[in-house]
């Protein structure tokens, strides 16, 4: 199972902008580096990720090979109403990965 | 057998002619801006880039490539008519130009990003920022990386 996390405020003020930093543990594969015996590896990175606030998406991001290992991404929002925020990272290899957190907005 | 002078000359020329070329044929630094070039026009369809609005920060002497934290920061207000719709980084020296794309609008409230890069070499980072007034914005940082990702296996 692979971990995930998630930085972010769970209460905040109407009209707020909100921090939000996400980090995967991924080894990001490349897909240039080559083995001993001269084989490439295979590439197997995350590939996209999405984050949806209350359904509705808010922030996507495509990742290329030359984003770092264990891929981390700092964005922000606007708190808007309470309610979850769903993030997903997909990629290579069927990889697919959700989180959710609550935000209480007052 | 002996080798005569004629054919000694005939094969050192041969093995001249063979060395220079497996020097020459891969330019790579040429490729590599052509492919930066292309990324860039596939992301702005030919739109002219204005430098401005965007900064981009990031160490500029960078120790280990594998893993260099940025910052892509937008100058926009981020109101439902003028917002960033998306942010793309690029670099010159890796095997691939595109480092990471990303879409956002109005509700990000900032038009900011941070993540961590992998960086083959010494060259330019450039940020791109694509406004919903369809305009594009770019800023273009000089880096020195001393140890560079996957240097290990020789850079492709």
């Amino acid at each position: 199972m692979t971990r995930v996390i998630v930085n972010m405020p769970a209460t905040a003020t109407r009209g707020e902008v909100i921090e939000i930093r996400t980090l995967a543990g991924h080894e990001m594969e490349t897909g240039f580096r080559r083995t001993q015996t001269g084989e490439l590896v295979p590439r197997n990175i995350i590939t996209r990720f999405t984050c949806s606030y209350n359904g509705v998406e808010v922030f996507r991001a495509d990742l290329h090979p030359a984003v770092a290992a264990n891929p981390l991404l700092s964005f922000s929002t606007v708190a808007t109403e309470s309610g979850t925020l769903e993030f997903r990272w997909t990629g290579d290899r069927d990889f697919n990965v959700s989180h959710s957190a609550a935000i209480t907005v007052v | 057998m002996t080798t005569t002078r004629r054919q000694f000359v005939l094969l050192a020329l041969g093995a001249l002619a063979t060395g220079a070329e497996a020097q020459l044929a891969p330019n790579l630094a040429a490729l590599r801006k052509a492919a930066l070039e292309d990324a860039v026009r596939k992301v702005t369809g030919g739109a002219p880039l204005r430098a401005g609005r965007v900064k981009l920060n990031l160490p500029p002497l960078i120790e280990n490539g594998n893993s260099v934290p940025l910052t892509v920061a937008v100058e926009s207000p981020m109101t439902d008519t003028d917002h960033v719709r998306a942010i793309h980084v690029f670099t010159e020296k890796n095997p691939q130009p595109n480092v990471i794309a990303a879409w956002l609008g109005p509700r990000a409230g900032r038009a900011q990003l941070s993540t961590r890069a992998r960086i083959a070499d010494t060259g330019a980072v450039i940020a791109v920022a694509q406004m919903s007034d369809g305009s594009f914005w770019s800023d273009r940082v000089e880096v020195v990386v001393t140890l560079s990702a996957c240097l290990e296996d020789g850079l492709i």
